[in-house]
């Protein structure tokens, strides 16, 4: 239920509904869509990754001299939790021996292991929680794919390569949209059930960006079902694919030849370092949300904390269009105990509208993500002051949902949306009745390990799929094509890491890399306190964590103190 | 509540799980595992657990009500039942007792999906504990979720695939059902079976995605591909912001 507070603007948005149905069913858009310059303005002005302190200079590694997103070069420069001498004897004689390791139990890290056993080859996928806990499992609009008849793979290109601002790298972007409609029917033959119309044809809607209705969905749980569709069959196949769960890698291990030779995995369980030797090694950690980039709530998942990314790049692996971050345009304002949630963009692809204080549009709905994100904040900033503000001291604005019955008929967003019924029927909201109140929420690496059409990265034996990947998305990711990229990514990793993992004979292993990261941070004189990679965000009160430190005497870690221990011989800055 | 709107936090605060709570948010006395604890109204159970100081490791995935990680179940004060819940979207309430369920044991069968026929030899043959069931709807009262899982298990007595599909379509496997089922059914990967059999098997062929198919395998699109990736940004650039839009 709507606190009293703000019932004079949701009676603005009921006011202001009829005219915009009527505009809705014109055909024509409800708002005029921004054009390049107006595009480069709002984003400039109001994207967080423009703002003071959002980039810093990295000092260490591959990428060094480059201007990264601040809290990833933190997470860079950071300490590793392994101690490289005491791991000698470990390394000679490995806990785990396979041919090919998948670290992230997510979509991409499942198909991997599904298609390298079609390939003849078994695999061990190591993950840190459950597996199928990812944001994978969490997207609900929908997934691109070019397979009405009206659509063609070249326009899903221009669509997508635009919408990253043709900064994109092109051969991904082909393969990526080349293999959609094979995905579909891969999918299908796994046993996902896509939304159809009676006669079979693929129901399709838009999403921002895409200038054919290319969004096939699930309902709105497309990641679950895709997920728990795959996790299902790795769960078929114990004898060729092992799972290993509540064991996330923290570090590469490299053999004398500089090629990945698998991992070593840190037990959440026991707190043990356990060494996999593997001839070929894929990254599918996903993504970052949980570091909380610029202090923004997130739609992700509790083990997105970028921990691929420390682990390729202190390992030798370099970066791409590591300074950008997508913010979903619609997360949940209100209620605040589900502050950030994702609000599917498939409301907006089905026709709903963002509207300020006053009920009135303020922007194209289907612009994408970076664009309409800005526009959301800047209709919120004080320069325009139209935003709704809670108590809560969040501000937002409307996205109009009643109008999709409207337009699309009644039982509509019930039978399209049950998620988002569900979620919001929990706090006494209807949703097909009154509007939600939404804000930008932090929900996507846009960059990652830079990797080519095979997902090979320039380490050799290493292969990235998926989130944790750099180069698909340019620095801006479209709806639908990230439930693509795992997919599309994911199957071919697990093609390519496999047939190299066929012909790989490994030499003496070695965590060099990680001592002469050591000797880096020394040298440019970094101090932090920080271990990385973080493995899960730390949600414990500021007073908690302090009495938590009084055996080492330090500031508070930001991450969990399970696994804040570094020796206290370590130096640590107590600047936090 | 009646505060006065404090002022607009910058969008670097709009933080859900970093957020503390005000000093003046009501708070309540839940027991986490038996110990007492003082939490704030607002908070979920999850956040609960946390705002104690614990580390969640087992019963935490994706904090929003997809993965079934957060199992929970509990007491409440003069309440005979036990109640069970997602920890990520139930708040908490006074007095309120309980304890998160960190895995939940249970055997999947093994299959090849390409091998099996939708209906109900294939229920009778892969799950045949799902006939011990005795329309107890324990399991139906138990799901955080709302669904009616013991329609859907009868739909899988009835070999009925396509029931089973609808009435399980927005389970997220925490296992709660199960926990509580007398007759030992492991609902959620019937759920599964179930979905899998119906988009495999059940769900009309669509004619359009093959002809698609055949039109990338045939290299229909090459030519295009290779004039799209061989064009500069700018006239790249010109070509997107002139292309037609679908209404
Ligand atoms: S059906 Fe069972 S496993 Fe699925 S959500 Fe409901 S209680 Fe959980
Ligand atoms: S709890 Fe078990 S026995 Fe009771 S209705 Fe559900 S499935 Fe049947
Ligand atoms: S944490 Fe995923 S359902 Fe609660």
């Amino acid at each position: 239920m709507y606190p009293e507070y703000l019932a004079g603007s949701l009676k603005e948005v009921d006011r202001t509904r009829a005219k915009r149905l009527e505009l809705a069913k014109s055909g024509n858009p409800v708002y005029p869509p921004m054009n390049a310059e107006e595009r480069k303005d709002v984003l400039s002005k109001y994207h967080p990754d423009f703002t003071k302190g959002a980039r810093s200079k990295i000092r260490v590694g591959p990428n060094k001299g480059e201007e990264l997103t601040t809290e990833i070069t933190e997470l860079l420069e950071a300490h590793s939790m392994v101690e490289p001498r005491l791991m000698d004897i470990h390394l000679r004689e490995p806990d785990y021996e396979t041919d090919l390791l998948i670290i992230g139990g997510g979509g991409a890290g499942c198909w991997a292991a599904i298609t390298a056993m079609q390939n003849g080859v078994n695999s061990m996928l190591v993950t840190k929680l459950r597996l199928g806990d990812s944001n994978s499992m969490m997207s609900e609009g929908g997934m691109q794919a070019a397979v009405a008849p009206q659509d063609s793979p070249t326009r899903h290109y221009l669509d997508a390569i635009g919408g990253g601002h043709f900064e994109n790298n092109p051969e991904l972007v082909r393969i990526l949209t080349e293999d959609g409609p094979e995905v579909v029917k891969e999918l299908e033959r796994l046993g996902v059930i896509w939304d159809k119309q009676a006669d079979g044809t693929m129901q399709v809607l838009h999403g921002g960006g895409t200038s054919r209705k290319r969004m096939v969905s699930c309902r709105d749980y497309i990641g679950a079902i895709i997920t728990r569709t795959l996790m299902d069959e790795v769960h078929n196949h114990p004898d060729k694919i092992q799972v290993r769960e509540f064991e996330p890698a923290v570090e590469l291990v490299l053999d004398d030849k500089g090629r990945c030779s698998g991992a070593i995995l840190y037990s959440l369980d026991t707190e043990q370092f356990l060494t996999v030797k593997a001839k070929a090694t894929i990254i599918t950690t996903g993504g970052f949300g949980r570091l909380h980039i610029r202090g923004f709530a997130t739609t992700n998942h509790y083990g997105a904390t970028g921990d691929g990314l420390v682990m390729a790049y202190r390992a030798g692996a370099k970066l791409a269009f590591m300074d950008s971050v997508q913010y979903h345009p619609t997360g949940a304002v209100f209620p605040e105990q589900i502050a950030g949630f994702l609000i599917t963009e498939k409301i907006r692809g089905a026709g709903g509208q963002p509207l300020n204080k006053n009920g009135e549009l303020f922007v194209f709905p289907r612009e994408p993500r970076d664009i309409e994100s800005a526009a959301i904040i800047r209709e919120c900033s004080a320069d325009r002051n139209m935003g709704v503000e809670t108590y809560a001291g969040r501000t937002g604005v409307w996205l109009d949902s009643p109008i999709i019955d409207m337009i699309h008929g009644e039982g509509f967003t019930k039978h399209q949306f049950p998620g988002m019924c569900r979620q919001f029927n929990r706090f006494g909201i209807d949703i097909t009745k009154q509007p939600m109140l939404i804000y930008p929420s932090l929900h996507y690496q846009n960059g990652g390990v830079e990797i080519n059409g095979r997902c090979e990265t320039n380490i050799p034996g290493l292969y990235v799929a998926g989130e944790a990947s750099g180069g698909v998305h340019g620095r801006n990711r479209l709806m639908g094509n990230s439930v693509l990229d795992y997919n599309v990514f994911g199957r071919r990793a697990g093609q390519h890491a496999s047939e190299y993992a066929k012909s790989v004979t490994l030499g003496k292993l070695n965590l060099d890399h990680v001592t002469s990261h050591v000797k880096e941070l020394k040298a440019n004189k970094i101090e932090t306190d920080l271990v990385s990679p973080m493995i899960l965000p730390s949600y414990t009160p500021e007073d908690v964590k302090i009495q938590q430190l009084a055996r080492l005497g330090s500031a508070p870690a930001r991450h969990s103190m399970l696994r804040s221990r570094i020796s206290p011989g370590d130096k640590r800055s107590a600047a936090e | 509540m009646s505060r006065k709107p404090v002022s607009k936090a910058p969008a670097g605060k709009q933080d859900k799980s970093l957020d503390q709570p005000k000093p003046k948010a009501r708070m309540v006395t839940v027991y986490i595992m038996g110990k007492r604890h003082v939490v704030p109204e607002h908070a979920t159970i999850m956040r609960a657990i946390e705002y104690s100081g614990q580390q969640i490791i087992r019963g935490a995935g994706c904090r929003e009500g997809f993965c079934g990680a957060c199992g929970t179940i509990y007491r409440l004060p003069g309440d005979y039942k036990i109640h069970s819940g997602l920890a990520c979207t139930t708040l908490v309430q006074e007095g309120m007792s309980l304890t998160q369920i960190p895995a939940v044991p249970m055997e999947k069968a093994i299959y090849d999906v390409e091998k099996l026929s939708p209906d109900v030899d294939t229920i009778k043959r892969l799950y045949p504990v799902v006939f011990r069931c005795v329309a107890c709807n324990t399991c139906t009262k138990s799901c955080p979720q709302g669904i009616q899982v013991m329609d859907y298990i009868q739909a899988a007595k009835r070999g009925d695939i396509a029931a089973i599909m609808d009435l399980s379509f927005d389970c997220v496997a925490c296992g709660l059902c199960a926990l509580r089922c007398p007759a030992e059914i492991v609902q959620h990967k019937v759920g599964v079976l179930g979905r899998r059999l119906y988009g495999r098997y059940l769900a009309k062929e669509s004619k359009e995605l093959g002809a698609r198919i055949k039109q990338v395998e045939s290299g229909q699109f090459d030519e295009e591909y290779a004039s799209l990736m061989g064009m500069d940004k700018a006239s790249l650039s010109k070509m997107y912001y002139e292309r037609d839009i679908e209404p």
